[in-house]
């Protein structure tokens, strides 16, 4: 199958301010010669801890940063090669989820303002049914698009940030840490309802998080982050079942409920 | 807690609210007419038929106040209003392009902040004669730099958040997200700086009729009232102090409600409220 | 070590905790796990008296033989750190930014101990080493900001211990922190709690953390907890709903579950305000009983020293 998302060798350097006067700093690499790619309807876990270059690599999927070297491929096209113009009509077809669901809905706009917001941009303006149609998809109740944001809770804020992702129809949807703030047993609701989702739409998922075990229950394909670099690439299944680095072993070990070993109960 | 905060807020609406209602009776109705001379009757004493006494004319001295609040406030309004769109325009142009858009528009800012107004108003009326309309462009000057800065400081923040973010992945421009997003959410801080520099510019209304740059005779003025009691003050102390009175009141007034607004605005206050 | 009987705190008729029980020996680890909501922060105050102001607080506390209850402002300042200590989530916010970390953890040595400066100093690169900060002359003159995470972390566990506590709460100490990092300070927590003998409330709503660190673990709903045991037989043979529902919805990380979708407690956390008078989870539950709602369910023992409150347990399933 052809990919959706080709990542080829993407670097992205960051400038760093000059601690000596004669010597410029290094620039830090967060994203070190990187390479991934999504088939229709996959998706890839990026998993890493802070520092890992994980957000960076987001944002250059997303087009809101450009790597330095290497090229992002979005249906065959590389986007950083796009105008600014033609970039904005092809981000229809690839939508994030952000982390913090009280960050990510503008406070003083109706949710339904911000749900249709994706729709308004690709000029159409009548959009009051297809907004009520995604709130009910994503389980909220279509008359929820009058209300504001601090009205609701949290796993309701990520569900509206869904709406919102979902509503333009893309083909890709990037979810930076998107579970990550929600209660364990939310949680559970937003990651069912990311898989129902997926295969009612046939999406594609990029899917960053820091906990192994979310990663594991979604993802065909894996991509360990470590210091910006590839730690270990491949089916998720295998990685999961014999990591073959001592650093996917430690998350391995942080997302598995065990009691401690050697300790008399 | 709260009602401690909010206290500002009360004292400033309490301050100024009567201001606004006094000038705006000012425009239909004063006990006398401004322009009414009764020299026959100068430096009378507050009475019944005169309540604060008649000036060194024998105008009427309540009737002046009135109307010369009418003058201060419109000076105020136009001025911050005016200074303060082009200001939060710059601002924004300034936080939405960044790079070298945003350090011409403060080094600029920071140029304007130098540049005393004073000194733009003598500019001014040395090259158009001095009119209440030359202390406005004045005033309306020095604000812009002053709401530059505190929107192009909102806006910074307000783009680093996620659903600045989301708009962008949406597919909108610069401008789109400026006016959807930016703007709504920085409103709050711009209208609390508003309501302090209206205080600000209040005080260089007066300041600029003082010193024979803002309003000319007849147009009563605070300001000016002050500087023609000023010759008088052995005299007739007390026509100095209504109009300083009278300045204090409202500089106070905005700028208690000022504070009181910020206070009741920040969000970081907020959160140890909830 | 401590014991509280019967805490329930109040915000005005809003119940933020109710009967709350707790025993601990010294040296022993006890995990508090619970969703947002459900008081588990509430508690690690109430043991510290940091309770907000608008709070009412009953019951009974003691601490090192001490009785708390009803205590003043004072004498909770007499115990806080010499008796019972705490570590928080975010050790950067903990911190002075301005202040060199030795000094900061000096200050507590001089300011209760009454240790004179070369004394202080002395001790604080002892903690520093206890608490396994490396190179801890050049640690203890830098600035927060200087250090990582886990460091910043460590120099507030050594400032918690200064003046030796019996009690150490430590609320999400690990959340804030990478994987890697958080295997190794609660490691840090059971090796401290085991030398020292010193007893240990690790609160998080990482249940994964929580069972790596305590020998116990008291699940809390609602201001409530509704199961309690050691980690073993609670993880394993979970009897309250809401505990059976908390490790189903935990994705399984073995192969074959791919996309397996999760069972899920339906809704969320109500608010304080309007939870059920009876069982606080009534509404969610799966196996409710008509007087659920309005009955408070009695903790009955289930296990060796395993105990649940709810009412399915003992009657006829």
């Amino acid at each position: 199958m052809s990919a959706l998302l080709d990542i080829r060798g993407v670097t992205r350097r960051y400038p760093q301010p000059r601690r000596h006067l004669l010597h410029p700093e290094p620039p830090l690499v967060a994203v070190n010669d990187v390479s991934a790619r999504i088939a229709p309807g996959e998706t890839l876990g990026i998993v890493g801890e802070s520092g890992s270059g994980k957000t960076t690599l987001a944002r250059m999927v997303m087009g809101f940063e450009t790597p330095d070297e290497g090229q992002v491929l979005f249906d065959g096209e590389d986007l950083h090669d796009l105008s600014a113009a033609a970039l904005r009509q092809r981000r229809r077809a690839f939508q994030m989820i952000f982390q913090d669901p009280y960050g990510s809905l503008d406070p003083r706009r109706s949710v339904g303002w911000s749900v249709a917001q994706p729709l308004r941009a690709i000029g159409q303006t009548s959009n009051r049914r297809a907004v009520e149609d995604v709130l009910h998809r994503v389980g909220l109740d279509p008359a929820d698009g009058n209300r504001f944001p601090h009205e609701f809770s949290g796993g309701q804020r990520q569900r509206i940030a869904i709406a919102r992702a979902i509503a333009s129809r893309p083909k890709l949807i990037v979810a930076d840490e998107a579970v990550s703030a929600l209660d364990v047993s939310v949680r559970a609701q937003i990651l069912n309802l990311l898989m129902d989702l997926q295969e009612e739409f046939g999406l594609a998922m990029l899917f960053i998080s820091h906990d192994l075990s979310v990663v594991a229950s979604l993802c065909d394909s894996l991509l360990v982050l470590r210091g910006g670099r590839t730690v270990e690439h491949g089916p998720a299944q295998d990685i999961l079942a014999a990591p073959a680095t001592e650093y996917t072993a430690t998350l391995l070990a942080a997302a598995r409920l065990d009691p401690p070993t050697g300790v008399p109960a | 807690m709260r009602a401690h905060r909010a206290i500002n807020l009360w004292l400033g609406a309490a301050l100024v609210l009567p201001m606004i209602a006094i000038a705006a009776i000012s425009l239909i109705w004063t006990p006398y007419d401004v322009t009414l001379l009764d020299v026959g009757n100068k430096f009378a004493p507050p009475s019944p038929s005169h309540w604060l006494g008649t000036d060194q004319l024998g105008r009427d001295v309540a009737s002046l106040l009135m109307s010369a609040s009418v003058n201060s406030l419109t000076v105020a309004f136009v001025a911050v209003g005016m200074g303060g769109s082009l200001g939060v325009m710059l601002g924004l142009l300034a936080s939405a392009f960044g790079g070298w858009v945003e350090t011409l528009v403060m080094r600029l800012a920071d140029l304007g902040f130098a540049f005393p107004a004073l000194l733009f108003a003598i500019m001014l009326a040395t090259a158009f004669g001095p009119s209440l309309s030359n202390a406005i462009l004045a005033i309306a000057f020095i604000n812009i730099p002053v709401f530059a800065r505190v929107a192009r400081g909102a806006a910074n923040q307000v783009w680093t958040r996620d659903f600045v973010l989301a708009g962008q992945a949406a597919g909108l421009g610069r401008a789109r997200l400026t006016f959807d997003h930016i703007l709504p959410n920085i409103a709050a801080p711009i209208i609390v700086q508003a309501t302090i520099e209206f205080a600000v510019a209040i005080l260089a209304e007066a300041a600029l009729s003082y010193l024979g740059l803002g309003a000319q005779p007849p147009l009563p003025s605070w300001g000016r009232m002050l500087s023609e009691a000023q010759t008088l003050m052995y005299l007739a102390p007390e026509l100095a102090i209504y109009p300083g009175l009278c300045i204090i009141i409202a500089v106070l007034g905005f700028g208690l409600l000022g504070d009181g607004l910020r206070d009741v605005t920040d969000p970081r206050l907020k959160q140890v409220r909830a | 070590m401590i014991e509280a009987n019967d805490i329930t705190v109040r915000f005005g008729t809003a119940e933020a905790l109710r009967g709350i029980n707790l025993t601990l020996s010294p040296g022993q680890r006890l995990g508090i796990v619970g969703e947002s909501g459900s008081g588990k922060s509430m508690l690690g105050l109430s043991l510290m008296g940091m309770l907000p102001d608008a709070a009412g607080m009953s019951g009974q506390i003691r601490i090192d033989g001490t009785d708390m209850t009803g205590a003043k402002i004072a004498s909770w300042r007499a115990i806080r750190a010499r008796k019972v200590a705490m570590i928080f989530q975010e050790p950067l916010a903990a911190l002075n930014p301005l202040r060199r970390v030795g000094n900061t953890v000096m200050e507590p040595l001089r300011q209760h101990l009454g240790h004179s400066k070369d004394a202080a100093r002395a001790r604080v690169l002892q903690l520093f080493e206890e608490t396994g900060i490396q190179d801890p002359v050049a640690k203890f003159r830098q600035f927060p900001h200087e250090l990582s995470g886990g460091q910043r972390q460590r120099v507030l566990i050594s400032l918690a211990l200064a003046c030796n506590p019996k009690v150490l709460i430590a609320d999400e100490p690990t959340t804030a922190l990478d994987a890697h990092v958080a295997l190794r300070i609660t490691d840090l927590l059971v090796r401290l709690a085991e030398e020292r003998g010193m007893a240990l409330v690790f609160i998080s709503h990482d249940l994964a953390a929580v069972a790596r660190t305590a020998q116990d673990i008291a699940v809390m709903y609602g201001g409530e907890i509704v199961e309690r045991g050691p980690v073993h037989a609670v993880l394993s043979s979970p009897h309250h709903p809401y505990t059976q529902g908390l490790l189903l919805a935990r994705p399984a990380l073995g192969a074959g579950h791919l996309r397996e979708r999760l069972p899920v407690i339906p809704g969320t956390v109500p608010a304080m305000r309007d939870l059920a008078v009876g069982c606080r989870f009534s509404g969610r539950c799966a196996v409710e009983l008509p007087h659920c709602a309005t009955e408070r369910p009695a903790s009955r023992p289930v296990g060796a020293h395993h105990d649940a409150a709810c009412h399915r347990i003992g009657a006829a399933t």
